[in-house]
């Protein structure tokens, strides 16, 4: 029946995966021997089996390698590895301006390498996922490695705090998520999902099935909450808020892009069919999404609840994308993942870059007259907080141009109006930054920022891909539409 | 498309980059070198455009000095850059008045002057920008990329009081219209491709599209949106006031003078041939807005104290002509509302340049402040009173023309129409001259007025050119209305032709006899 007769095991093809966990096993050992002042080795140590396998995985994008392994639990296509790439760039940036911050917090421990790498195979999981046992599986080791990260400040009461209540949620949405497959289990009888798409193919409606509808129902809030979708969004802000600033932007983006990458892939290959059903409610999910993102963000005084909640909107704008379907709107996705994750991560650093131990300088008001004290910084944080508002030519309004193609392709034009009125809002908080950097006087003296190397390198691959996608994104997109040309459904 | 013209109105939009990218390697405490690279960049830039005059041909209406490279393939996005004589006066004015803004601010900006003079270099690229692109992507992106530099003069070098306010005002008002032309952008394109069966954004190709009447409206709605607020016609025209008071001397100069003319020149190049149909349906309520801006303009004119303000309400009058006189279709409204656009580049321009330097002297642009300024600064008040004289249109300067031919194309289209506009031609006599009879004339009775020193040197180097092409045009505007002839009767006949193709048993509001217009004596 099946045309390809897959190996049981192909560890070839799991050999980014395997090299990322491998390195983090040794810098866990590793860090034993080592004395404290030289816990800066154990990033390069990261930081190097990151690139081999970002190397590995882009040879492997380009000779369109596209094939199961583990008795097809696992598939490997220019999709995945797409995906796969863009989660190991976020876990290198991140690397890079943890670096000096946990230094300068105090937490310079060789765990917080480990976890991230983990937590960054637990993301490469999820995308590689073809059956729904390993999508949840990458989901907990990309979880509990970010839950500790988040409370990785152990003397901090606020990242204590919010480490706990991300856990707390954390487990009952994956409870959710668990429930979810098992009811698809007893439904269909199998979680590979292209099985269930085949079962699921003789089913007229969702409503018919009241237990597959459940099942639906249940997997969506396992991934809304990953995804922060409204109205599973409530951990959001505290969390973002409290986990150290590194992890923040790490969360903002990877685990974001990570659950993305299995919504889709379940939801289009195996509920593809019930298409019509779900995709009013995501119409619904997505107005409030980015509604509420934008609306509360204005509100906020705090860098970085502010991009937590313009998280929020984000995820609403694609998942605008995701309801409007189709191949433009999957190229959209990519797309919009890739430039959010570059420009999110910048905006990141740039935070970072501005606090320093004890004093995080963190309320936008501690931004006042950065602007022409550190041009540069400030022209830098402006571009980020441009492109996320979606003014051209930068990396965020090609992503928010091609969403709203692809919505108004497949004639959903009042989503669109409602996406572009979100986007006017938006403009408002993201402009309020360039305000208080150059146009208000400085009130507060925030000392001498430490511009060391690693976090410059960041900050220098974040503004010139925000520019560079922005400007020439020809070549993005193309990447894009291959990535989705031989999506093996 | 030889290798030189794609040179030339390529470099007229990219050479202001080079300057910024010189302005960034320079100290910033340098002030006279960035200065010296800003004044140079856009002298230079202005020298070249001036071969774009000298070039162009006046017996077409095609898109001269064109060039068209993809952008991005797969979408169908293209770096077309062309002029008509549509757009071909605008970028004139916008390189000229570049180098204007930059003597007329040599001694006003003091601090940020790095950070100014990139904003003033990068504002120049987007408004060419905006002109020459002939993709409604590549459009989309300069009419939103030139929103930044403009936002940023407004608010970090604005006036302290309100700046930020306006700035963000200025921004948002943008935005919200813009938006919604994206949407009706993509949607067009889709239209496009669901009838061709081609993804395209290019402008010249659109306009062969023949769009069902319903769905014209809607998109025509959604862009004259985005141009009525940027006009600003009334009732979209409460940031302008804020906008124009806040902003320093060189940004109330090119806003008014420019990016005023982005909403009207829209108007011309996107609504009208993209959109016939629903043109001739919405004639009425443009021009009654129209007229609305043009009365409730000069009106609000009369009662303002702050001289800002009061031109800055000017504006909304005059632009109410110009928007008139485009939704006249036919010949003398549209060249009339063409040269009426450069009129007020030049006269407002002026205007503003005036009372900024009165502000350098007393910091204060409250009417009541002043009196008597003729007795002690004579120079200063004769340009004044020629520039005056020019926005309220007597024959023989600039104004004239603009608003004779505007008022003659709406009288030939509607009557009614011409007689409740000429009421706006009385009421700027009346807002202008009180206004300069009780800042010019009168005792001094101010004694911080009594040791003013008059216009200096640069000042005055300042000023002359504008004077030059408000008695030039006014004059002479035979070298500005040939250029545009053919452009502007390629426009009608695109309305004229694409509604009368479809219905060709109605009437339309334009008839082939206006072709024998004022200016067919070439």
């Amino acid at each position: 029946m099946e045309p390809i007769i897959p190996p049981i095991l192909n560890l070839k093809i799991l050999f980014p995966e395997l090299l990322i966990t491998v390195t983090a096993l040794v810098i866990l050992l590793y860090d034993l021997i080592l004395s404290e002042d030289k816990k800066t080795t154990l990033a390069c140590l990261a930081l190097l089996g990151l690139a081999v396998s970002l190397v590995y995985s882009i040879i492997m994008w380009k000779t369109g390698v596209s094939t199961y392994a583990f008795n097809r639990m696992i598939v490997v296509d220019k999709f995945t590895l797409l995906f796969n790439s863009l989660f190991i760039v976020a876990s290198f940036i991140t690397i890079l301006i943890s670096i000096n911050y946990i230094k300068e917090e105090g937490v310079n421990y060789g765990e917080y390498y480990t976890l991230v790498l983990l937590s960054t195979v637990g993301m490469m999981l999820m995308a590689k996922a073809n059956d729904l046992m390993i999508v949840f599986l990458g989901l907990e080791t990309l979880s509990i490695s970010i839950y500790v990260l988040v409370g990785f400040l152990r003397t901090n009461v606020r990242s204590n705090e919010s480490s706990l209540k991300y856990f707390l949620l954390g487990a009952f949405s994956s409870a959710f998520l668990l429930y979810g497959i098992a009811l698809i289990y007893g439904t269909t009888g199998t979680t590979r999902l292209p099985d269930i798409a085949r079962f699921i193919e003789n089913t007229p409606s969702l409503l018919s099935n009241p237990l597959l509808l459940a099942a639906v129902g249940l997997l969506l809030v396992g991934f809304g909450f990953k995804i922060a979708l409204v109205p599973f969004h409530m951990w959001t802000p505290d969390v973002y808020e409290g986990a150290p600033t590194s992890i923040t932007a790490f969360m903002s983006v990877g685990v974001k892009a990570a659950a993305f990458s299995a919504f889709l892939r379940v939801f289009l290959t195996s509920f593809s069919t019930l298409r019509a059903e779900w995709t009013m409610i995501l119409w619904i999910l997505s107005v409030l999404t980015m509604s509420l993102g934008n609306i509360v963000a204005l509100v906020q005084e705090n860098i970085k609840r502010m991009l937590a909640y313009s998280s929020i909107a984000h995820a609403g704008y694609i998942l605008v994308a995701v309801t409007a379907g189709g191949d433009l709107a999957i190229t959209s996705i990519i797309y919009y993942l890739m430039s959010y994750t570059l420009m999110n991560l910048g905006a990141f650093t740039v935070v970072i870059l501005y606090g320093k131990r004890g004093e995080e300088n963190i309320h936008l008001s501690d931004y006042a007259g950065a602007g022409f004290k550190y041009p540069f910084l400030s022209a830098a944080m402006a571009v980020f907080m441009f492109s996320l508002a979606g003014i051209p030519p930068l990396a965020g309004f090609i992503g928010k141009f091609y969403i709203f193609s692809a919505a108004v392709k497949q004639d959903f034009i009042w989503l669109t109006i409602i996406s572009v009125l979100n986007s006017l809002v938006a403009v408002y908080y993201y402009l309020r930054v360039t305000v208080i950097m150059y146009m208000k006087e400085p009130v507060k003296d925030v000392g001498k920022l430490s511009f060391s190397i690693p976090i410059v390198i960041a900050l220098l691959i974040t503004t010139f891909f925000t520019l560079h996608m922005g400007i020439l994104p020809s070549d993005y997109l193309n990447i894009a539409k291959q990535s989705i040309a031989m999506l093996l459904l | 498309m030889s290798i030189i013209e794609f040179d030339i109105l390529s470099v007229v939009t990219f050479l202001p980059l080079l300057g910024i990218l010189l302005i960034i390697v320079v100290d910033k405490e340098k002030h006279n070198l960035i200065k010296g690279i800003t004044f140079i960049t856009a002298l230079v830039n202005f020298l070249i455009s001036l071969n774009l005059y000298r070039d162009f041909d006046v017996t077409t209406h095609e898109f001269q000095f064109t060039t068209n490279v993809p952008w991005i393939r797969e979408s169908g996005i293209n770096y077309h850059i062309g002029i008509d004589g549509i757009s071909l006066f605008l970028i004139l004015l916008t390189t000229f008045l570049t180098v204007i803004s930059v003597i007329a601010c040599w001694n006003d900006v003091k601090e940020k002057v790095k950070g100014f003079m990139i904003c003033l270099l990068f504002l120049e690229l987007g408004m060419i920008g905006v002109f020459v692109s002939l993709d409604l992507f590549l459009f989309y992106v300069f009419w939103e990329v030139m929103l930044i530099p403009m936002y940023l003069l407004i608010g970090v070098w604005g006036s302290p009081a309100r700046r930020i306010y306006a700035a963000v005002k200025f921004f948002i008002y943008t935005m919200f219209g813009s938006l919604l032309m994206l949407v009706a952008i993509l949607v067009l394109y889709f239209y496009h491709y669901s009838v061709t069966g081609i993804y395209t954004f290019d402008l010249e190709k659109l306009y062969q599209l023949s769009i069902p009447a319903g769905v014209q409206t809607w998109l025509f709605l959604a862009f004259a949106l985005a141009f009525a607020i940027k006009v600003p016609m009334f009732p979209f025209h409460t940031w302008l006031p804020d906008a124009h008071t806040e902003a320093p001397t060189v940004g109330s100069v090119l806003l008014a003078a420019v990016l005023l003319k982005m909403g009207t020149y829209g108007f011309l190049r996107f609504n009208l041939p993209l959109f016939p149909e629903a043109t001739l349906q919405f004639v009425p309520l443009i021009s009654i807005l129209a007229i609305i801006g043009i009365i409730y303009g000069a009106m609000v004119c009369i009662v303002q104290k702050d001289l800002k303000r009061l031109i800055a309400f000017s504006s909304v009058s005059h632009l109410g002509f110009v928007m008139l006189g485009i939704f006249a279709l036919n010949i003398q409204g549209l060249e009339g509302g063409i040269l009426q656009m450069l009129n007020h580049g030049f006269s407002t321009g002026a205007l503003f340049l005036l009372v900024g330097m009165i502000y350098e002297r007393r910091h204060t642009r409250m009417i009541e402040e002043f009196g008597g300024l003729s007795k002690v600064m004579p120079i200063y008040a004769t340009f004044f009173m020629i520039v005056t004289l020019s926005s309220i249109g007597l024959p023989g300067l600039n104004g004239f023309v603009g608003e004779f031919l505007i008022l003659l194309g709406t009288f030939k289209s509607h009557m009614v129409y011409a007689v409740l506009a000429a009421l706006g031609v009385i009421l700027a006599a009346v807002y202008m001259l009180w206004m300069f009879q009780r800042v010019m004339f009168g005792e001094v009775t101010k004694d911080e007025n009594k040791k003013l020193n008059d216009l200096s040197l640069r000042e005055i180097i300042v000023l002359l050119p504008l004077i030059f092409f408000i008695i030039q045009i006014g004059v002479y505007p035979k070298p500005f209305l040939s250029r545009m002839d053919a452009s502007v009767k390629h426009l009608i006949s695109q309305v004229e032709l694409k509604t009368w193709k479809r219905n060709a048993t109605e009437g339309s509001l334009v008839h082939l006899a206006d072709f024998d217009g004022v200016s067919q004596g070439e």
